[in-house]
């Protein structure tokens, strides 16, 4: 019973973020279409049933599976059947400590709604998004290119600079909620932000307590995920990149791991800077208004309607991203790595600090 | 459960460990080094020590061996185009080193055979680590860290006279 309740959390996480990850192949053309004044994929059909081109992700699985899966012959076998399998493992692994709500009461049962539990749950999604350039350097050097070689050096450059921005960025939320829990860092972010100014009005998202923060770590998240304006190490004008040899499916994965960080990326921005599952004024017991209204709730629906504002929260995050992804052109190299060393790097060491001298002044 | 658990990620340990030091491409040898230093945090995360896992993955997996394996990509030519190993005389001074070290560790683990199991579980948390870093250790944490920025200002200073 108790694995088949671990086994059910590890699904709904693994299918929410794999879903959510081939729905993005849609939503990018859909989206792009949308801001470009076209009408966008919509040619897939099943008896001519279209849906607004919903079935092209099936169409193009199909193609990628059936492709001729082409290997070149002074190639690392083993390397490069494994670079996209590592690339994929480790940003799937990543969404596992991001909580999706909070703990579920049921038949005497206490379900915490996260894939797995981790005191150091923020690091763990760290460590997951630090691992995952493996596969990127993997590919470069696997295939026996020199533009694959450079791309791979391009995406281990970018995703380093990036992760350090990311990394010093979350220490201040870590301050503000003094946890490397995620759970816990969400729960901290359901208390009202400086009750004696404000009252209970304005709950205490990261967004509020560290606006600097946020920005930081969205543009690392950004750069992280490898994606337009940080698409460096594919830059198709330029050296094609790391997957340059990949055809057929094993491309598609490379595709697909940049979907699935995005998918991280906006989960964990969900839960470090948008309050997590939290909705405003909803307690454990149902919604609590600052001017007085009380609405009790069962706790089934108070789980239900958490879970749904964290996929909501999600699905917001997603959007804006495809809207930065589709806005701005590729940043050149070495803006690239200007702006995470000489930009976003001091910026949230700086932050770290103020944050430091605010909270000791707060405190005394 | 745990003993299984154990037994495999010790086989996946000594297996890379194996292949780090067996296997002639340099860049095998590094990913096994990789391999191993995340099996590794998978035995710190088996004892409790989460955050020691944690920065084990990110320190030693996610940053330091990306730029072993960057350089050797860069640095190193493929298979063919080694030529017979310079230090070849080196190796004869290793196997008797490694008799040293075998040794060593065989002395210190049987002075510490009465005290089986002596890790509590604690030891390996945020707080706990903190703790100790900030007052017991606080001396050679800060030596640490004199010693990091010594070294970043030796690396600015190279690349300076370089660019």
């Amino acid at each position: 019973m108790d694995l088949g309740i671990a086994f059910g959390r590890v699904a709904f996480v693994m299918l929410f973020v794999l879903n959510v990850g081939g729905l993005l192949t849609w939503v990018e053309r859909k989206q792009s279409a949308i801001m470009q004044d076209r009408i966008g994929a919509n040619r897939a059909s099943i008896f001519g049933l279209r849906l607004m081109g919903l079935f092209h992700p099936l169409a193009d699985a199909i193609k990628m599976l059936t492709k001729e899966d082409f290997r070149p012959a002074r190639a690392d076998r083993f390397l490069f059947t494994l670079a996209p399998f590592v690339s994929v493992f480790f940003a799937l692994a990543a969404f596992a400590s991001i909580p999706f709500g909070d703990t579920l009461h049921l038949a005497g049962r206490e379900i915490p709604l996260q894939a797995i539990t981790l005191n150091v749950g923020i690091l763990y999604v760290f460590a997951m998004l630090s691992l995952g350039v493996y596969g990127v350097m993997m590919a470069g050097w696997s295939s026996a290119n020199n533009f694959a070689l450079l791309g791979g050096q391009r995406a281990a450059a970018l995703m380093i600079s990036a992760e350090i921005a990311i990394g010093a960025s979350i220490m201040g939320v870590i301050m503000v909620y003094g946890s490397l829990n995620m759970q816990d860092i969400v729960r901290g972010q359901g208390e009202p932000l400086l009750p004696r100014v404000f009252g209970a009005w304005i709950p205490a998202w990261g967004i509020l307590t560290q606006p600097l923060a946020f920005l930081l770590f969205l543009t690392a998240g950004i750069a992280a995920t490898k994606r337009i304006p940080f698409d460096m190490p594919e830059g198709e004008s330029e050296i094609i990149g790391y997957f340059i040899e990949y055809s057929g499916m094993k491309f598609g994965m490379f595709a697909m791991a940049d979907f699935l960080e995005s998918v991280v990326i906006a989960g964990m921005t969900t839960a470090l800077f948008l309050g997590g599952w939290q909705v405003p004024y909803l307690t454990a017991g149902g919604f609590q208004f600052p001017w007085g209204w009380t609405l009790g709730l069962p706790h089934l629906l108070v789980v239900l309607l958490q879970v749904s504002a964290f996929v909501l929260k999600v699905s917001a995050m997603i959007f804006v991203l495809m809207l930065i992804r589709w806005t701005l052109p590729r940043f050149r190299y070495d803006q690239a790595m200007r702006l995470g060393w000489l930009g976003l790097f001091p910026l949230s060491i700086a932050n770290i600090v103020v944050t430091g001298l605010i909270l000791l002044v707060g405190r005394s | 459960m745990a003993l299984a658990a154990f037994l495999l990620i010790a086989a996946v340990a000594l297996v890379s460990a194996l292949g780090l030091i067996l296997k002639r491409n340099a860049v095998h040898g590094a990913l096994f080094l990789v391999v191993n230093l995340g099996s590794i945090a998978a035995l710190y995360l088996m004892l409790g020590a989460e955050f020691l896992a944690a920065a084990q993955v990110i320190i030693y997996a996610g940053a330091i061996m990306v730029l072993f394996v960057f350089a050797i990509m860069v640095l190193i030519p493929g298979k063919e185009e080694t030529g017979p190993d310079p230090r070849r005389s080196y190796r004869l001074l290793a196997a008797p080193l490694g008799a040293l070290l075998l040794f060593e560790l065989a002395v210190a683990l049987a002075a510490r055979r009465g005290a089986p199991g002596a890790a509590t579980a604690p030891a390996g948390s945020v707080e706990a680590i903190g703790r100790l870093l900030f007052t017991d250790f606080l001396f050679p944490f800060e030596l640490t860290s004199v010693l990091l920025l010594a070294a970043m200002v030796g690396v600015l200073l190279l690349a300076r006279r370089r660019a």
